[in-house]
């Protein structure tokens, strides 16, 4: 009976340097499988390659055989001694194969627990995989239950809730103030990769009108352009904040940007409507005392930083939610490959019986007196009766819903006492 | 009497319970049962007070007992009815305890009073008391809301995320329902002061005797103007505006209860026990 063996690192074995060389692009890929499929020792092949992990799966009767043959092709085509990278791989069989292909789409296994991309990831590998006739029946199977797990584990536990980005905790700390950002408007001051990432969630979320302001000012035209918002003078900045809600703050200076007595002032002219500060800066372009005052609200890289570690351990609890969820379809996949080999040998048995059956019927009907056809017809009904009658039990006993009996043992025994693999 | 008016105590207890439940798991089932024990408990207190009233041919306000128990009616009433349109969803976790609190300690009071007071009945006297209480009702959920909305600041300002945290919406929600709070308790108080003084006159004469409720309702209604008329020109919002609903509310409470205890008046002799 085939066998599921996984093997690969991950960012846990190996490091970015050996992950780089044993990497498959899109086209490596479809090589691979191309390859791997023709092999004898291997059924069925999956690839998937991400800047986290590089793993490879198979569907094979000979695990030995087949692991080999697979490292073999890895040296040979990415050019790289088998010794230089063998003791980084690591290799899983049948459930413990099945558990870490739904552990990884389900993002369990990822650097980011409840991270998003890897399933997006995987679903285009496989879809490769496909395409190449790579996979058949057992792969097939295994993916899309890899799909469904991934879904039920990010909808019903929290793993994927809470903002481990400074760029997403950032918005997310706008909605607690705001409750919708929608039409709200905002001010980015300075640049920078995080701002323009902040900038770019709040313009997912239907912000309204967008300034930008930069000390240089055409900077800040073409960031404009680029966010579809307003360029602004920096020297025009304490007039915008009685106009903006949220400011996001990025800029080089060692000085400070915007000070106490300029939001005391712009809070009275906005009538206190909330003012929300995201200061990514260091040094902090952003007045700490402004937090003092009322309905205004500053967050410095460090606040941000500490919203993240509590959103991590957050997420730790939710992926042992995650993990037994895992578990129950491990369960639920063993029970559907055990079965896979029941109707089969069903199948078999009942073939050499019918041929005994038949042979035996043949060889007699001559030595028996004149048997008419009548007769004849009796007896051939009575052998299909008995076949069936013997058949019941045996039938009942292995398509038995459950783990009442240990199939696979069952399956065995019965291939070996009745000579099936003859 | 006494046992029905026992089973909604119970009820609202009940009531009580789930919703501090779902306080704690965040599970939407709590939150449902809290809520149709709540509507329960406040139909049959609604009869029960219906009925008490036919029988006695006024409202049921003439003893502390039937006063608190009217009091918590309203809660109940004004929060279920609040609720359909302001979705904060723990704000049943002040407002079904608070009504099991005072009901719990009106089935403990006295039922007959030392001295029965003697009233003159008029549909403007059916109408100041139930207008009353219930913007008080309103005033009560909006201290609640006030207090989850300074909650939730200092957690945003300090940054830091306590127990209450995920469990609230955002700021801006709270000083929403917040406000809408106000507005309704201001305007049913409103109600409430101009038809007491619309009694005061068919039953005395004269709309003004300044009785010490009258001028701690007066300011009470001053106090709660001047917060409307503060957002509304001068954008007292936010963090102020909880401030000044807990401050309204406990000027209220004094308006409502210590005037009673500690003044004399006409309104003392409808909590006495």
């Amino acid at each position: 009976m085939a066998d599921i063996v996984l093997i690969g690192l991950n960012h846990t074995t190996a490091p970015v340097e050996l992950r780089e060389c044993i990497a498959f692009t899109p086209e490596d890929t479809v090589v691979a499988l191309d390859h791997l499929k023709q092999e004898p020792a291997i059924d069925e092949v999956l690839v998937y390659s991400t800047c986290n992990r590089v793993e490879i799966l198979l569907v094979t009767g000979d695990i030995p055989a087949a692991v080999d043959v697979t490292k073999k092709f890895i040296a040979a085509t990415h050019q790289i001694p088998l010794d230089r990278f063998e003791n980084f791989l690591y290799r899983r069989e049948n459930d413990d194969a099945v558990r870490h292909v739904f552990r990884v789409a389900a993002s369990l296994d990822s650097m980011i627990v409840g991270e998003p991309q890897i399933l997006g990831q995987i679903k285009s590998a496989y879809q490769t995989a496909t395409q190449r006739k790579a996979s058949a029946l057992i792969l097939n199977r295994l993916l899309h239950r890899a799909f469904f797990v991934a879904k039920k584990v990010r909808t019903e536990t929290g793993i994927g809730d809470r903002a481990v980005s400074i760029s997403y905790a950032a918005v997310e700390l706008s909605k607690k103030i705001f409750d919708s950002l929608v039409k709200k408007k905002v001010l980015m001051i300075g640049a920078g990769e995080m701002a323009e990432l902040a900038v770019e969630h709040l313009i997912r979320q239907k912000i309204g009108n967008l300034f930008i302001a930069n000390r240089t000012f055409e900077r800040g035209v073409s960031l404009a352009e680029r966010f579809k918002g307003q360029a602004v003078r920096m020297e025009e900045i304490p007039q915008w904040l009685e106009q903006v809600d949220i400011i996001i703050s990025s800029t080089g200076s060692s000085e400070l940007v915007i000070h106490r007595d300029q939001v005391k002032a712009a809070m009275r002219a906005r009538r206190y409507r909330p003012l929300f500060f995201i200061d990514i800066a260091v040094p902090r372009d952003i007045d700490p005392q402004i937090n003092r005052l009322d309905n205004a609200y500053v967050y410095d890289v460090d606040d941000l930083q500490n919203t993240i570690k509590e959103n991590l351990e957050d997420r730790k609890k939710e992926a042992l939610k995650g993990e037994r969820i895992v578990d129950e379809a491990v369960i639920r996949f063993r029970d559907w490959y055990d079965n896979l080999n029941v109707v089969p040998t069903i199948v078999d048995l009942r073939n050499k019986l019918q041929k005994i059956i038949e042979n035996e019927l043949r060889r007699t009907l001559p030595n028996l007196r004149q048997t008419p056809a009548a007769d004849q017809e009796s007896l051939q009904k009575m052998t299909g009766t008995m076949v069936n009658k013997i058949m019941h039990d045996p039938t009942r006993l292995l398509k038995m819903e459950g783990h009442h009996i240990n199939k696979p043992v069952y399956l065995d025994l019965l291939r070996r006492l009745f000579n099936l693999d003859a | 009497m006494n046992p029905l008016t026992h089973a909604v105590a119970i009820i609202y207890i009940l009531s009580a319970v789930g919703y501090v439940v779902y306080l704690v798991r965040q599970d939407s089932f709590w939150n449902r049962t809290g809520f149709y024990l709540l509507i329960a408990g406040c139909l049959l207190h609604t009869g029960t007070l219906g009925y008490a009233s036919l029988l006695a041919g006024h409202l049921p306000v003439h003893t502390l007992r039937e006063t608190l128990s009217m009091v918590s009616w309203a809660i109940a009433a004004l929060y279920l009815v609040f609720q359909t349109r302001y979705h904060l969803k723990i704000l049943g976790a002040f407002a079904s305890p608070l009504a099991a609190i005072v009901m719990s300690i009106s089935i403990q009071l006295p039922m007959k009073s030392v001295q029965a007071p003697v009233v003159f009945n008029s549909i403007w006297l059916y109408f100041h008391i139930i207008t009353v209480f219930l913007g008080d009702a309103a005033f009560a959920l909006a201290f609640g809301v006030g207090i989850f909305y300074l909650v939730q600041d200092q957690a945003i300002k300090t940054k830091t995320q306590g127990f209450f945290y995920r469990r609230l919406p955002s700021l801006e929600f709270i000083d929403t329902t917040g406000y809408a709070c106000i507005v309704v308790g201001f305007t049913l108080l409103t109600m409430g002061l101009i038809s007491g003084f619309a009694y005061a006159k068919t039953a005395w004469g004269h709309f003004w005797s300044g009785d010490p409720k009258e001028i701690w309702s007066g300011i009470a209604w001053l106090l709660y103007a001047a917060l409307l008329h503060g957002r509304l020109s001068l954008g007292w919002r936010g963090r102020k505006a909880a401030i000044m609903a807990i401050i309204g509310f406990a000027v209220l409470m004094f308006t409502f209860f210590g005037v009673n205890f500690f003044l004399k008046g006409h309104h003392g002799e409808f909590t006495r026990w």
